[in-house]
């Protein structure tokens, strides 16, 4: 018998007879109602105190806030989207302005220019399918657009997060947008830098992942 | 990595022998370092802990997590069916392993598959118990950890010390003297500097990786979804950037809905490190897709047995499998604090060890593991997920000693601790206090000729003085007052 | 572990004082100044004569049988409906929380859960049953506080003493750092594991020192025998009473009820 079907029979003819499952009461999760002012300073409040940077901003005023942010940080690249109105803007952006680092975008699979990712790109940006309040957490799901690493492997992220979108609750978010309806190959809730704390309980940030997480809050 | 010659640490990674808690022990009790080490970073996340619980209704959340968990187990078959069927669904592959060697087996036949000779691992608990990092160097496949933590614990060839924080035995210029003769850099209390030089070969490793192995925090059957919780972000490179991904996890990390994980979630990240969550919650549901740019374009999924379903058997024993991991029993033991995780000998040390390990290596072998506990009662207070650690915990005593004729033991190597002089003391005591004039008797007795009490008792006065008896016991008190 | 709400009954006029072995012989004064206190507030003591141990040392180290065979002893020493006190967390612990689990699937376990259900801790059953005042008489001091950790957890009270504390005028209480670590007693433990035990307990009364105080009273005989044994063995400047015997004495011991 394979193994499957060993460990199969053993669970299924268990000697302690029939067990009951209980039932499971999730209100415990909920929270009051909050406005999005609420929810906003709530997030500004959790994510900050994780090492992220928030800046509250505005539909027409990010690219100079974003261009400001860069350049405080010398970054001389920045890895955009391809499709993604983020990606468009800012490409239409660099055609008549100095002051943003040189766009890369990610159209390509990885091994083709891993290298070159890995050791060349100074920042990258992303959207968010909202944020969670109460943890200070982003929601991304990465796409064909906005693959995997673009929030991972360069040293600063920024993440564009529309106030609108923010939930309380990670059990909200989950339910608001029927996550269980079907999965993408990959989701992510990204709660500040990457850190480890695995030397003496000292934290150090952008262990492996970005140094920086830096949001974009559009009101 | 250069490897050079280093003599073995007693708690080299394989072949410890688990009945040697004792010397172990001692050995940890007499060293100041060890010891402050140690209660340094428990006394730090306990405080943690308790802070990201405020404001919470803990017992409802408790409740909340022990039933999700009884739930899962309650339908553990059919929920590995509907998992298993769903991952395919996902086109993630699935492998069911009995034990760890059959796990390290099939870890092993997929390397082979692709000609990989280089394995990262993000942390992975699961790994642990199978020794797989020995194994596969013995198949001539090179293993290396990226988990900050997990990394120094193998430059040190040594074993994880606490299920979350490997190398919390370390100190910062522990570590730096480490890092120092084995990568070179150099020696600084700087953990920044520490850290990015790890940051910078680790990188390296990750780009040149043909396999990531990782462990699941949480599986989930109704998406066939992969749940991972990390803060450093090596779990993420791990699954994404090596062509090929395997997860191994013991089979009763699955819950049967994503709902499931918001309780978990909750819970576990506050009560290991005292975070709200993590940095990343990363959550994997296939291989990449044809259009997509990164992401690993295999992905495999170990359900790894070892042990867990002859738990499974018993209703009592079965709470263990509620575990998720977070280490708050280790951190609140005050027994695993002095003696830190090396002492115990075993994969997971402290009070969740100590009654988990006994089922992975025998009730012989692990005989001392359930004794190793002043069944304070901290533990099961902390739990998440309310185990009753210290009831299972004497249950185990119980079975060591097969104490309990109207339950017979059935843990494998049971009454391997049964001595026949202690069970003849103990049978005595029980003669003597089951009849109570027989015991007025001797008491009486012992406060008449208390003189003759013997100053030295074992252990027990090697630190304190001996109890005194009373000149009269209460029985003669009382007596005289009703008269 | 604990019960989610503990129903307290009417205070009754009778109850049964289940002493428990360590007390009978080690600390008999602890017991009597429960007896004494449960007089003071009016409830008749009675004592079962035939009492020896609820069996816990047994029953931690895996023998149940003979642990069985000794609590069955005591079983039959309560047949009125009145509460059992038992001046000790952990042997109240046995009983209320270990004795179901010990007499399932026998004969007995109707009659064990019974009794488990009117078994109570005795300084919570004055405080929260009895809704004792306390008028101190004594010098101003200040003490230190060790709640044993069955009292803690099993039997719920940690709030208790430090309220019964609260109601004397000139004791100061003082709280050692991590006053909610076990003290390293567990019974068996302090023998099997000497060197883990001797390294709790000396961290333990190394707190109780730093707190400034010269005194710790303590629910629990185990751990009195445990701290106090340690601090007179090592020359620490740290003396043990049993919470019981402090509330007595600093209330002017016999005197009558004003």
């Amino acid at each position: 018998m394979s193994s499957r079907d060993t460990i199969l029979q053993r669970l299924r003819n268990r000697t302690g007879g029939e067990l009951t499952a209980p039932e499971c009461d999730f209100s415990v999760l909920k929270r009051p109602d909050w406005t999005t002012a609420e929810k906003l300073d709530m997030f500004e409040r959790t994510i900050e105190s994780v090492h992220g940077e928030v800046h509250r901003t505005t539909e027409a005023g990010w690219i100079d806030r974003l261009a400001e942010i860069l350049q405080s940080r010398g970054a001389q690249t920045l890895l955009i989207a391809k499709e993604h109105e983020i990606g468009k803007a800012l490409k239409t952006a660099t055609q008549n302005r100095e002051d943003l680092p040189q766009l890369l975008v990610y159209d390509e699979p990885v091994e083709s220019w891993q290298e070159a990712l890995f050791t060349e790109v100074d920042a990258g940006i992303t959207s968010t399918r909202g944020g969670i309040a109460e943890t200070g957490s982003l929601i991304l799901w990465p796409s064909v657009d906005e693959p995997r690493l673009m929030s991972l492997v360069p040293p600063i992220h920024i993440a564009v997060l529309k106030a609108s979108e923010l939930y309380t609750t990670f059990h909200e978010a989950m339910h608001s947008q029927n996550w269980a309806a079907g999965m993408p190959t990959n989701a992510l809730l990204i709660s500040g830098p990457s850190k480890t704390a695995d030397i003496e309980q000292t934290l150090a940030y952008g262990v492996h992942g970005p140094k920086e997480l830096i949001v974009l809050v559009i009101e | 990595m250069s490897e050079t010659a280093q003599p073995t640490p007693p708690q080299s990674a394989h072949h410890i022998d688990v009945k040697e808690f004792h010397p172990r022990a001692r050995a940890a009790i007499h060293n100041p370092q060890i010891r402050q080490n140690f209660r340094k970073a428990m006394d730090g996340l306990m405080t943690k802990r308790k802070s990201a619980f405020e404001g919470w209704d803990l017992e409802a959340l408790r409740d909340l997590g022990a039933n999700i968990r009884l739930r899962a187990l309650a339908n553990l078959p059919d929920l590995l069916e509907q998992l298993e069927q769903k991952l395919t669904e996902n086109g993630i592959k699935v492998h069911w392993a009995s034990d760890g060697d059959e796990a390290c087996e099939i870890v092993r036949d997929i390397c082979i598959a692709r000609d990989a000779k280089t394995v990262i691992k993000g942390k992975s608990m699961v790994s642990e118990e199978m020794e797989l990092n020995h194994y596969l160097g013995e198949h001539g496949i090179e293993a290396l950890e990226s988990d900050l933590g997990e990394y120094i614990v193998q430059l040190a060839d040594e074993t994880p010390s606490h299920i979350i924080m490997p190398a919390i035995h370390k100190n910062t210029s522990e570590i730096s003297q480490l890092l120092h003769d084995k990568t070179g850099t150099d020696l600084s209390n700087d953990v920044e500097y520490l850290t990015a030089n790890a940051r910078l070969q680790l990188r390296e490793k990750f780009m040149n990786a043909d396999v990531g192995v990782s462990g699941v925090n949480f599986a989930v059957a109704e998406t066939g979804t992969l749940c991972l919780v990390e803060n450093e972000g090596n779990g993420r490179m791990t699954t994404t950037v090596p062509p090929c991904h395997i997860a191994v996890t013991g089979i009763e990390k699955v819950v049967p809905n994503l709902e499931d994980v918001t309780g978990l979630l909750a819970l576990l990240t506050r009560s290991a490190t005292g975070q709200h969550i993590t940095t990343y919650f990363n959550m994997i549901s296939g291989p990449r897709k044809a259009d997509e740019m990164d992401g690993p374009e295999e992905v495999h999924v170990v359900l790894v047995d070892n042990g867990r379903s002859t738990i499974y058997q018993d209703d009592e024993l079965l709470d263990t499998l509620r575990c998720i991991r977070c280490g708050a029993c280790m951190n609140h033991c005050p027994v695993y604090t002095r003696v830190g995780g090396h002492a115990y000998g075993t994969t997971y040390p402290g009070p969740i060890g100590a009654i988990l390990m006994p089922h992975m290596v025998g009730l012989d072998e692990g005989r001392h593991l359930p004794t190793a506990s002043s069944l304070c009662g901290a533990c099961g207070e902390v739990c998440p997920v309310k185990i009753p650690i210290p009831d299972l915990l004497v249950r185990l005593r119980q079975e060591s000693v097969d104490g309990d004729k109207l339950h017979p033991a059935k843990v494998s190597g049971h009454g391997a601790k049964r001595g026949a002089m202690e069970a003849l003391i103990w049978k005595g005591w029980s003669w003597m206090h089951a009849r109570p004039g027989l015991y007025r008797m001797g008491t009486s007795l012992g406060a008449r000729f208390r003189k003759l009490q013997p100053g030295k008792l074992g252990g027990w006065t090697q630190y304190r003085t001996a109890p005194k008896l009373a000149a009269k016991t209460l029985h003669e008190r009382m007596k005289e007052r009703s008269q | 572990m604990v019960d989610p709400i503990k129903m307290y009954p009417a205070k009754p006029s009778k109850v049964y004082f289940y002493a428990t072995c360590l007390v009978d012989m080690f600390y008999p004064d602890a017991g009597m100044a429960g007896v004494q206190l449960l007089e003071r507030e009016g409830i008749e003591v009675i004592y079962p004569e035939d009492q020896t141990c609820c069996g816990q040392p047994a029953y931690t180290s895996g023998y149940h049988d003979e642990a069985r065979a000794v609590a069955r002893a005591q079983l039959g020493l309560f047949p009125e409906d009145y509460p059992i006190v038992v001046p000790s967390g952990s042997c109240g612990g046995m009983m209320r929380k270990h004795y179901p689990d010990l007499f399932k699937d026998t004969t007995d376990d109707v009659k064990a859960a019974e009794i488990a259900g009117r078994v109570w801790e005795l300084t919570d059953f004055l405080l929260n049953v009895c809704h004792i005042k306390l008028e101190d008489l004594g010098e101003p001091t200040t003490v230190a506080m060790h709640t044993s950790c069955s009292a803690r957890r099993e039997m719920g009270v940690a709030e208790v003493g430090p309220k019964l504390l609260g109601q004397l005028k000139n004791v100061n209480l003082v709280e050692q750092v991590r006053a909610e670590e076990c003290c390293g007693f567990g019974g068996t433990f302090a023998v099997r594991h000497p060197e883990i035990s001797g390294a709790m307990v000396s961290e333990k009364v190394d707190t109780l020192v730093n707190t400034g105080a010269k005194d710790f009273v303590t629910t629990d005989c185990g751990c009195l025998m445990n701290i106090a044994g340690y601090a007179e063995k090592n020359h620490k400047p740290m003396d043990g009473q049993h919470i019981l015997s402090f509330l007595w004495e600093r209330t002017g011991g016999n005197r009558s009820k004003p």
